[in-house]
């Protein structure tokens, strides 16, 4: 009901305003037409200022209201971030300066040239001059931004210091997987036809060596604090994006093409939740990249802690080879047993296999 | 018209048993019609549809964002099972996000702004009596007629309609088990879209054809108006890229529906199990989907700054300042247009060094662009300006261009992108500089050459009107999405609510929300102007009520099919002779005097 009630008063605004402007329109025709456009356009002019001005306070009300709500308000999470931080600011005093000076004369020149009787417009075509300056500037400034940004871009997209873990992860509708080459410091192969969602969520190749002290675990991924951490990334159906807001970066997850990504993080989690004075702040890890209806919920956590709080929990996980082979398992054969039921949906997927 | 007679248009009698020839039948005239001004109002009017649809499923998918806890009993009346509960599911958001994509850049910003003004403009303003092959004219309408069938028919299919991004990512966008909207409805998106290109192709090789080949007598390249250079270079970007987008398509089809592996490889779909694809690459489909992709940024842009170039010199009674500087910008921009396409996908993995290239490249285009802005300003510098709505559109054009352009330097970077990339940013980015701002350009080209089209004025009041809500309120949605870019706040995202970094953003959205939904009410009122204005608009009643140069202003106040009804004028000027030697206006069929003095 509220909803014919409110489509009819819409209605209503409609036909008030459209009469009053078919009204004005005969107005001006009574009191010549080269009167009213006149009128209208000093209207017009008018308004122009009052835009700029208006604009400007809503620009500095936005301002006020959202700043402390962005990343900017707070110290970045890495190395890297720190580095965009200081880049971003360069770009927005260089592009600011610029957006306030066009606008104005904009504006200004709108104002300040409105129609007036006794002007005579300055025939003005060209001047190689003015051109040159104005292709000159914006050059110059680009090429400065320009080598700013790339000195970063090398440095994000480089190699990592030699001391940085190296953790997989691995994208799927709707979740994340993370995978730590275990004791060995070296991944077992993978094959993505060995999937199989309830034990083997990534498909290794338990044939590997190497592969048999890989640990894997989901939604959540434990780094250390102050270590370099490389991401080796990749998806297991559509593309998805490994989205790191509060480390500034964000890389692709394709299926079939692994990606790299690495940063070092400055803070632990515990201490970010002092320094954002948010008790439940937490380093999300959002997909950045449309992979399907559940897109909005594929969630991760990224939990940095020093290296005691690491190792310990390190000490807790078990390999995966022993949820995929739970008679192998030397210390306990129940609990292996347990993970496996508790994927039911899983288990029927792969019965159709 | 026989060919014949359009290439010697300037002999009249040719021309006079062909326009009676084609009035004959309400069919030849309104609906088969070959006459380039009433197909250019076809694309329009189906534009305008395409627009108000577009625009409602923004309004749609806004709600959700603005309230998602609210439901709305009316929207499950209106969705029926996509609206369970009044509701709005994820599948019926996805696929009206993914739907307003497409329909907004390609119906709307490509075939409404160019097929309505490349049609309507280019045979006026270069004196032709029509397109060199004006039925070809008419089946680029009926293929974009016909690609809007299709698409609109794929919102009905059972399964719902195409739901993966306007940009169709595989493996997504290839496989049905991965998301339902990936099943017929893809199809159906496919075939609309090829039919599209065909559609712009046809148009595309049309307007090159008659720029090149059919102007009057005495218009040299160098004195077309800035319009129609602008729709040359947006045609020949069409022309090059499009094909590259269909073949693009072809392939996916391919791996649809015939077991190819061109982008799918190491797969594995819950519920299903693994793929047999092996060896493709889905980030082919984004190269060939982006060598489309950005020029088309352009096709949309470029028809919109050829139109208020013309406009704001027309209305400020001084010539364009720099005729050839903006020539060589828009040239430039068409040319870079082609060598930026990856800095869509510097977060692909792509090779580090490739990347810095199309920085480099990318930032590039901020120079041609820069020109453009400083010219237009001077144009406006010591003018005489008078504020049709035509000229407001175009003045809140240049500002957008501004504010949406300088964007482009942050996300053109690629060690800013790696952060802000696919971010609430890189929507207020494209949608203030290539949708809003373009559609400005449309709205301005409408306010300026409805006369022509129908010989009778929009209402000017409601003309302002328009123009100051909108443009308040284009600042007002897309400005504060900066700020949730800075946080990092996703695109595409159904609901914040379960995220701790973004769900502080809820009292924004429900503000971005409701002002979204005033700015499109504003809309209608201006579609309520249009079609009040074609049937009881006031009179125009002299031929040239802006006192403009170009030709389209030489002909009968509601030209017939042919255009002039005697000889074509001959063209003796450039066509920015506004206050010359105190003169106010010199139209472009004037000759030049012996005692003038040469720009």
């Amino acid at each position: 009901m509220s909803l014919y009630l409110s489509i009819a008063i819409i209605a209503l605004i409609f036909v008030v305003i459209f009469q009053i402007a078919k009204a004005s329109e005969h107005v001006s025709v009574l009191k010549g037409e080269e009167e009213s456009r006149k009128q209208a356009n000093k209207i017009n002019g008018f308004l122009m200022v009052a835009f700029l001005v208006l604009g400007f306070v809503g620009v500095y009300v936005c301002n006020e209201y959202l700043f402390s709500k962005t990343l900017l308000a707070h110290p970045a999470a890495s190395v890297q971030g720190e580095k965009l931080d200081e880049m971003l600011w360069v770009t927005l005093a260089v592009t600011g300066i610029v957006f306030v000076i066009t606008q104005v004369i904009l504006f200004w020149f709108a104002y300040k040239y409105q129609e007036q009787e006794n002007r005579k417009p300055f025939f003005f075509a060209h001047s190689t001059k003015l051109e040159l300056i104005w292709t000159a500037i914006p050059a110059i400034t680009l090429t400065i931004l320009v080598v700013f940004g790339l000195r970063n871009w090398f440095f994000f997209t480089g190699e990592p210091p030699k001391n940085a873990m190296v953790v997989e992860v691995t994208g799927k509708q709707f979740g994340w997987i993370f995978r730590y080459s275990g004791k060995d410091a070296v991944f077992g192969k993978k094959y993505y036809k060995n999937i199989d969602p309830a034990t083997n969520s990534v498909g290794i190749v338990w044939d590997d060596k190497y592969s048999q002290d890989d640990i894997l675990t989901e939604q959540t991924m434990y780094v250390v604090k102050g270590t370099p951490v490389k991401l080796i990334i990749g998806s297991r159906d559509v593309v998805h994006d490994v989205g790191l807001s509060h480390f500034r970066l964000k890389m692709d997850a394709v299926p079939g093409i692994p990606t790299t990504m690495w940063f070092t993080p400055k803070y632990t989690t515990k201490e970010m939740k002092e320094i954002t004075g948010n008790p439940d702040f937490a380093y999300e890890i959002s997909c950045d990249q449309m992979c399907g209806n559940g897109h909005y919920s594929m969630k991760g956590i990224i939990e940095v802690v020093d290296q005691e709080e690491y190792d310990m929990w390190m000490a807790k996980q078990k390999p995966q080879y022993y949820a995929a082979f739970p008679e192998k398992d030397p210390t306990a054969v129940k609990e292996a047993d347990a993970t496996v039921k508790t994927d039911s949906t899983a288990t029927v997927a792969t019965a159709k296999m | 018209m026989s060919h014949e007679a359009v290439l010697h248009g300037h002999d009249s009698h040719g021309h006079d048993d062909h326009s009676h020839e084609h009035h004959d039948t309400f069919l030849s005239k309104y609906v088969f019609s070959q006459d380039h001004k009433m197909i250019a109002k076809q694309f329009l009017i189906t534009g305008m549809v395409w627009a108000v649809l577009g625009g409602l499923m923004s309004v749609l998918f806004r709600l959700q964002l603005g309230y998602p806890e609210a439901s709305f009993p009316w929207l499950e009346s209106l969705l029926g099972k996509w609206a369970k509960g009044g509701q709005i599911t994820p599948e019926a958001y996805y696929a009206l996000v993914t739907t307003h994509g497409t329909v907004l850049v390609f119906f709307v910003l490509t075939a409404g702004l160019s097929g309505t003004f490349a049609n309507f403009l280019i045979p006026l303003q270069i004196g032709a009596r029509d397109m060199a092959s004006p039925f070809m004219n008419m089946l680029s309408y009926w293929f974009f007629f016909a690609a809007s069938i299709v698409m609109l028919s794929s919102m009905f299919v059972e399964t719902g309609p195409f739901s993966g991004g306007w940009t169709a990512y595989p493996p997504l966008s290839a496989l049905g088990d991965a998301s339902p909207g990936s099943k017929s409805g893809m199809d159906l998106w496919i075939i609309a879209m090829a039919l599209f290109v065909v559609s712009s192709l046809l148009g595309g090789l049309n307007y090159i054809a008659t720029i090149l080949n059919m102007r009057t007598k005495g218009m040299s390249m160098t004195r077309l108006p800035l319009t129609i250079w602008a729709l040359f270079f947006t045609a020949v970007l069409g022309v090059l890229s499009f094909p590259v987008l269909l073949s693009g398509f072809i392939l996916l089809i391919f791996d649809r529906n015939f077991g190819t592996s061109f982008y799918l490889s190491d797969i594995f779909v819950n519920g299903v199990g693994a793929l047999s694809n092996e060896g493709g690459s889905a980030i082919l489909y984004q190269h060939l989907f982006w060598f489309l992709g950005h020029p088309e940024v352009y096709i949309i842009l470029l028809p919109a700054m050829g139109m208020v170039s013309e406009i704001m010199s027309i209305n400020s009674r001084k010539p364009i300042f720099g005729y050839m500087a903006m020539l060589g910008s828009l040239f430039a921009i068409a040319v870079l247009a082609f060598l930026v396409w990856a800095h869509h996908m510097f977060v692909t993995g792509l090779n580090p060094f490739l990347g810095s290239v199309f920085v480099l490249l990318t930032l590039l285009i901020a120079v041609p662009s820069a020109i453009k802005v400083f010219n237009w300003l001077t144009t406006l510098w010591r003018g005489n300006i008078r504020f049709t709505p035509a000229m407001l559109f175009a003045i809140g054009f240049v500002s957008l261009f501004i504010s949406g352009g300088l964007t482009g330097i942050w996300l053109g970077n690629a060690a800013l992108d790696i952060h802000l990339h696919d971010t609430y940013f890189v929507i207020a980015h494209f949608h203030i500089v290539m949708g809003v701002a373009s559609m400005f350009g449309m709205f301005a080209g409408v306010y300026h050459w409805f006369p022509k089209m129908y010989g009778r004025h929009l209402n000017n009041s409601l003309g302002y009107i328009h123009f100051w809500i909108t443009m308040a309120g284009a600042y007002m949605i897309f400005w504060p999405m900066h700020y949730e870019g800075l946080a990092g706040m996703p695109r595409r995202y159904f609901d914040f609510s379960i995220w701790e970094s973004f769900k502080q953003f809820a009292e924004l959205n429900r503000f971005i929300s409701l002002v979204s939904m005033i700015v499109f009410a504003t809309q209608l009122l201006f579609l309520m102007n249009f079609f009040y204005s074609i049937f009881k608009g006031r009179r125009v009643t002299t031929k040239n009520p802006w006192l403009a140069n170009t030709l389209e202003w030489t002909t009968p106040i509601v030209p017939g099919h042919g255009n002039w009804p005697g000889e074509i004028p001959e063209v003796h000027r450039w066509p920015y002779d506004y206050s010359k030697d105190g003169v106010d206006f010199i139209p472009q069929d004037v000759p030049v005097g012996a005692d003038e003095t040469s720009h």
